[in-house]
């Protein structure tokens, strides 16, 4: 391998190790959302604030979706029938837009308090 | 129709901007578009690869395995461009042509391109894997009319065609200036790059560090406009960066810019007569 190569490894390799040891399994609160064909469920999404939680994502529908905010600064996509989730260590209490970036007039809202 | 188009064509863009970028920084280098295709192949099978794990590498490292992998392809991006320029700052002139004694450059250049094409290929597998479940969607959901699908593969079409003016114009600059002018837009680049694989690790929580938000701009350019998508891609821009993002932006800058200086310099003492 040339340098630049190694180097690239090396950083790939320590990014690893270090998200290894950052995170821990601990019991945190699901919180549920529904996509579907343009539609997000519920469309005020309340979530905890100050605290970590899982936002789990699924697509019912037919088509793929993207669950994106700017302000939360968070995109995935999701095919047809998956269901993913965010984790999100820290919010401060607020209401942020959330939308498909895949269905462009379906919008919701995410009030962390 | 509409919708499938924009969403294609703003998916292809965002690595189309990079790829001729880069394709107009490597004019001139023996043999480069063997790893060029070979970037883009490799990147759009990694991007299959990225779409068909998605959930898989989603849940790894307790649900940050998404942003883990995100901010990995990115730092590796970086680095290369950073060594690309520094390299390019003592040979650049060569390849323009402007020294009949190419030897040096024409001996390095084939790693030099081999490091490029893996920019190239990060840049996709990043970008793409999003626009392969979202065209995969299409295809396979079967609910999706002919039009849907006819948008789509046209939004492909004038992503790649917008890019491919891109770069023609950039191939049009006189090659004295040319590296000039891509060495600045690498370094602008970089950078972005750099503070988008910040904030993955911040969302990762690997870093924990100067979250809160620096400004606020999207009442003047939104990053989900047009200008603001664009902007996104070419230089970074984003509307709400936090401190970390501005602090790795600007140490990227002058990191590049320093490693440059050094690498010119370098050179001017290797030329001088004994």
């Amino acid at each position: 391998m040339s340098r630049p190569l190694r180097a690239a490894a090396l950083v790939a390799l320590l990014l690893a190790a270090s998200a290894a040891a950052s995170v821990r399994a601990d019991d945190m609160p699901v919180i549920k959302v529904e996509m579907r064909d343009g539609v997000i469920l519920p469309a005020v999404i309340e979530v905890p604030a100050n605290t970590r939680f899982k936002l789990e994502i699924s697509n019912t529908g037919q088509s793929p979706v993207e669950f994106e905010s700017a302000e939360l600064k968070r995109e995935k996509a999701l095919a047809a029938g998956s269901t993913s989730a965010i984790v999100f260590r820290t919010l401060d209490p607020g209401t942020y837009q959330v939308f498909d970036d895949f269905h462009p007039d379906a919008k919701a809202t995410l009030v962390a308090k | 129709m509409i919708g499938a188009f924009v969403i294609a064509f703003r998916e292809v863009i965002e690595a189309g901007l990079i790829i001729s970028i880069v394709l107009a920084a490597t004019r001139g280098i023996p043999g480069r578009m063997r790893w060029v295709l070979l970037g883009i192949a490799g990147g759009l099978a990694g991007a299959g690869l990225v779409a068909l794990f998605a959930e898989k590498i989603s849940d790894a490292f307790e649900g940050s395995g998404q942003d883990i992998l995100n901010a990995a392809v990115l730092i590796v991006a970086v680095l290369l461009l950073v060594w690309h320029n520094t390299w390019m700052s003592k040979h650049g002139k060569e390849l323009a042509g402007e020294l009949r004694a190419a030897g040096a450059a024409v001996r390095s250049g084939e790693r030099e391109a081999a490091a490029l094409s893996i920019v190239i290929g990060a840049a996709i597998l990043r970008e793409g894997a999003e626009l392969v479940l979202f065209l995969y969607g299409l295809v396979a959901s079967g609910t999706s009319g002919a039009d849907i699908q006819f948008g789509a593969v046209a939004g492909i079409g004038a992503g790649a065609l917008l890019s491919a003016v891109t770069y023609f114009g950039l191939a049009s600059i006189p090659s004295r200036y040319v590296f000039s002018v891509t060495s600045v837009l690498i370094i602008f680049l970089a950078a972005g790059l750099a503070a988008q694989a910040a904030q993955f690790l911040a969302n990762a929580g690997v870093v924990d560090v100067l979250g809160h938000t620096l400004w606020n701009s999207s009442g003047v350019i939104a990053e989900t406009s047009w200008p603001g998508r664009i902007l996104h891609a070419l230089v970074g821009y984003t509307d709400r960066p936090t401190v970390l993002q501005g602090l790795v932006y600007v140490a990227t800058i002058a990191v590049m810019v320093g490693l440059m200086q050094w690498s010119a310099a370098d050179k001017r003492r290797a030329m001088r007569p004994a």
